[in-house]
């Protein structure tokens, strides 16, 4: 998640250049890693040091993320594009990934709006307890997952005090889905728009344009790819989560059961093909949101 | 607020030196555990089947306080007996198992971890007993008196995974014999299977899980062990359970794998012996041994007369011939079960 | 604009901010704020007898220091791996530093259930592509506390490298030239001036770090055999006690996890935003300087 921090330390680096840094520092620091022509800090080639250290680096990333990861992949190689089909295919986990996909879709698009209400709200908005709004906001982020099954269960399970109970309903998923993601359409927009520059809508403003118009023509673009990066977080996360599933939706088969549940289902009977062959396919989703990401990234220290 | 330059180098050394110490200082927890404190401690770790912690855990403590001056402390793991069974062969290092059927042990048998005659007792290696029941809502408001009403549209079921759960396994079989103690033909019992599958409305992993998923009102009717009813209901769960007519007879083994401590062989000693099946029939089990003083069971039905004779019990052996053909039969690669769990699409 | 006609849009102006903040309140509470009220109040219905009786349970407290043993570990090993492969990232250039870049976010949208999966196909003591060949030599990683820090590891990985990165990038290499020019070793010039410069940064990517690791739960319940005072981790805990019907020890041990990484993320957010402010007063002077200037 990217910081206010990164743009605030950025504006105080170079006190003198006011506007040019901030418009040079907001696709910068949405950028990431990519250290662009824009920048003062230019990057040199490989030292001896340097080279020992990245090498020692891919080691220990390989050991940990990478080799395990292609292991996956190889394991469902190794059983056939057949046997990959078989299981992906039964009623019961093409209706888990189905279920999936599409909530984690649907939390995606009512976050990207709600998200970027929020973040609105908390940049531009000033009333008392907007503190409190920015830790509920990292909760979800900071929570287990199993503790944010049973914190959703206290309010929309059987002992809720308002009589709400979707425990076990696709509702549910839902629910733990939203709740999972809160953060991160909210944390990627925030800083961008925290460095957004208000002359150019105070000047839209005067020359008589809308609300509405401001918003839309020069706000939102500006906000777009973080929006879209935020989003792209939020739909891997969902696709992703389990623990809050597990004491919240019942994994009831057809209905209620998510990707990662069949994938310890199978790993509990035994059937590691089956289990590594419905793990690809999310990872495959992951990779996805990677690659999405890091277009986004470039395309905008592109226009940076 | 400029802080000294030496906060964080500081403040990385100090998480450094911290993270090496607290691996030291859990461990230490670890060794201790449930133990008395007159030294010599040996570890016995326990792998078993989800439905049996409670009883085991009961024992353990008893075993503690009959044998003391020797310092025993207890690692456990419990889950779905079938799941436990592939974990122990594929590396998880235990003393002792207590799984949910004689297959788990064989399988572990097979992989060189238990010796071949594990199943040369007095028992045949089982180490407790129960039977198949039904456990339904408190009132029993939708009528369910036996296996037939599990067919009814109105009816949803919970029972564990075959795929993982030992538990499962009994109740297909004992849902399959309840057909053929009626006078019913193999064919007969394959409907009753089909439509007991399609009333399935969640698949848990283990024993425990489907309880759990019971009581957090998922479905009308759990199929479980008469033992996980009786904990249960001990336990404050507020539901009832129906013996049905035709049940079958649960038989849990219990061995020590060939490199177990002689701790680990004292406990199993103890678990066959008149004290420890008192222990376990307090938490609900049928005792193994005859003559075994059981007391009242809170939690049973009658807790005066907990462990009422069913009308029909039916054993693996008969009518099924063993758990070897059993597995093949039913819940092997072509199997009955598995093609109709295929069929009705749950699994 | 009439004063009148200024007055309305101030007035619509207000109402959708207020509007506005009303929606933002109301979602935040239904999704979040009044669950984890219930929570609190669930936990402490009895005032602190839960809490209490969890505490005493010898194996909840060993659930909660094999959690932060690992969480640390976990933490120290991303934080040096994040360190460096920030450093490599932002200041040099190399083959494949576009791919590394992207794959080190990897482990932010992979499941931790494939996670899981994936450590015991490399690791598994039997058939494992590695684990196998260390199983025989005597070093367990699956069933046992390496694979339990290693997949808390993996599914915190990148947190650290997103903070530091940007700030990296922004600060520009110029003192750091400075430094070497003035003949400081690359060791000195880390102390001195990068260190200090990212520090914020840093504490922020490492607390988050924690957090995620003392939550961890999908992961570590496929790889670690769920031992019960070997290598049950607190969030393993909540859900076998939950399952056990000692509901009241689940609700009280999920309190104590959530409580200590809500604490961390507050602190932290706290002085962040203290830190951000006195930067932006100097920024909004120095800014409204240069606008007087002209």
């Amino acid at each position: 998640m990217t910081s206010t921090l990164a743009g605030q330390d950025a504006l105080a680096a170079t006190p003198q250049s006011g506007a040019t840094t901030s418009q040079a520092s907001r696709p910068r620091r949405f950028a990431g890693r990519f250290a662009t022509s824009t920048t003062s800090s230019g990057t040199v080639p490989l030292t001896k040091p340097a080279g020992l250290g990245l090498g020692v680096a891919m080691i220990w990333f390989s050991l940990l993320t990478l080799i395990p990861l292609i292991a996956v992949l190889v394991e469902t190689g190794s059983h056939g594009w057949g046997a990959f089909w078989d299981t992906v295919s039964t009623a019961q986990t093409a209706s888990a990934l189905g279920l999936t996909v599409l909530t984690a879709l649907g939390v995606t698009a009512i976050n990207m709006v709600i998200g970027t209400a929020i973040a609105w709200v908390l940049v531009r908005d000033e009333f008392f307890g907007k503190r409190l709004l920015e830790v509920i906001i990292d909760i979800p982020f900071a929570l287990p997952t199993i503790v944010a099954g049973l914190v959703l269960l206290s309010l929309y399970g059987p002992g809720s005090p308002v009589g709400i109970n979707v425990a076990n309903t696709r509702t549910a998923v839902f629910l733990a889905f939203l709740f999972v993601t809160l953060p991160f359409v909210v944390r990627t927009v925030q800083p961008v728009l925290a460095e957004l520059d208000r002359d150019v809508e105070e000047a839209a403003a005067s020359l008589g344009a809308s609300r509405l118009t401001t918003l839309r023509l020069i706000v939102l673009p500006s906000l777009v790819p973080a929006i879209t990066a935020g989003a792209a977080l939020s739909f891997a996360r969902g696709m992703s989560e389990y623990g809050a599933l597990v004491l919240l939706s019942g994994n009831l088969p057809g209905q209620t059961e998510v990707g990662s549940v069949r994938i310890l289902s199978y790993l509990e009977n035994g059937d590691t093909a089956a289990a590594a062959a419905v793990a690809t396919v999310l990872l495959l989703v992951s990779l996805a949101v990677i690659v999405a990401l890091d277009v986004i990234s470039r395309r905008v220290a592109r226009r940076g | 607020m400029r802080s000294h330059w030496l906060a964080l180098p500081l403040a990385v050394v100090t998480a450094v030196v911290m993270s090496a110490c607290v691996p030291a200082a859990v461990g230490s927890v670890g060794s201790s555990g449930i133990s008395d404190d007159s030294g010599g401690a040996s570890q016995v770790s326990i792998v078993g089947f989800a439905v049996a912690k409670a009883a085991n855990d009961a024992a353990q403590a008893a075993f503690v306080a009959a044998n003391p001056g020797h310092g025993v402390s207890w690692v456990t793991s419990y889950g779905a007996s079938g799941d436990q069974s592939r974990a122990v062969v594929s590396g998880l290092d235990t003393d002792y198992v207590h799984l949910s059927l004689e297959p788990d042990v064989t399988r572990l048998v097979d992989a060189g971890l238990v010796a071949p005659t594990w199943n040369a007792g007095p028992t045949k290696g089982i180490a407790s007993t129960s039977v198949v029941v039904l456990a339904v809502r408190k009132g029993n408001p939708k009528h369910i008196t036996g296996w037939d009403d599990l067919l009814r549209p109105d009816v949803k079921i919970v029972t564990p995974n075959p795929g993982s759960s030992g538990s499962a396994r009994w109740n297909i079989l004992a849902a399959y014999g309840s057909v053929l103690a009626k006078g019913g033909d193999e064919q007969a019992a394959a409907d009753y299977l089909r439509g007991f599958f399609r009333n399935v409305a969640a698949l848990p992993g283990s024993g425990r899980d489907a309880t759990t998923a019971f009581a957090s009102g998922t479905g009308d009717v759990l199929v479980s062990y008469e033992n996980e009813a009786i904990l249960a209901r001990q336990s404050g769960q507020d539901f009832d359970y129906v013996v049905p007519d035709s049940t079958l007879l649960i038989e849990n083994p219990a061995a020590v794998t060939v490199d177990a401590s002689p701790a680990a062989r004292a406990y199993l000693t103890f678990v066959l012996s008149p004290a420890g099946q008192q222990i376990f029939a307090a938490k609900g089990f049928r005792p193994v041994l005859d003559g075994v003083d059981v007391g009242a069971v809170a939690g049973a039905n009658d807790p005066a007369q907990p462990f009422p004779a069913p009308k029909v019990l039916q054993t693996i052996d008969n009518p099924f011939g063993g758990w070897a053909a059993a597995n093949e039969k039913f819940f092997g690669d072509a199997g009955l079960v598995t093609s109709i769990q295929a069929e009705t699409g749950k699994s | 604009m009439s004063s009148l006609e200024g007055w309305l849009a101030v007035a619509e102006r207000s109402t959708t901010r207020y509007v506005l903040r009303v929606i933002v309140i109301v979602y935040l509470a239904l999704l979040v704020g009044w669950p984890v009220w219930l929570v609190i109040q669930h936990t402490f219905g009895n005032g602190l007898e839960a809490l209490r009786a969890a505490l005493s349970d010898v194996f909840v407290v060993f659930s909660l220091k094999l959690t932060l043993a690992v969480a640390l570990q976990a933490v120290l090993l991303n934080t040096v791996f994040g360190v460096g492969v920030s450093l490599l990232l932002a200041r040099y250039t190399f083959p494949g530093k576009r791919a590394l870049s992207a794959l080190v976010d990897l482990p932010l949208s992979v499941s931790p259930v494939v996670v899981g999966l994936a450590l015991i196909l490399v690791y598994g003591p039997r058939d494992g592509w590695f684990g196998a060949w260390l199983h025989e030599r005597g070093f367990e990683v699956i069933f046992s506390a390496p694979g339990m820090i290693m997949a808390t590891a993996f599914v915190s990985l990148p947190l650290v490298i997103r903070e530091v990165v940007p700030v990296l990038q922004e600060r520009g290499i110029d003192e750091e030239q400075a430094a070497a020019s003035l003949g400081a070793t690359p060791l000195q010039s880390f102390w001195r001036i990068t260190l200090p410069a990212i520090k914020w940064a840093l504490v922020y990517g490492v607390v988050l770090t924690f957090a995620r690791a003392l939550g961890e739960f999908g992961a570590v319940k496929i790889v670690s055999g769920n031992l019960v005072g070997r290598t049950q981790t607190a969030t393993l805990l909540v859900e076998q006690k939950y399952q056990d019907f000692a509901q009241s020890t689940a609700y009280a041990t999920a309190f104590l996890l959530a409580a200590v990484s809500v604490a961390c993320i507050t602190v932290v957010t706290v002085l962040r935003k203290d830190h951000a402010g006195t930067r932006s007063t100097k920024h909004a002077s120095a800014s409204a300087k240069k606008r007087g200037g002209q």
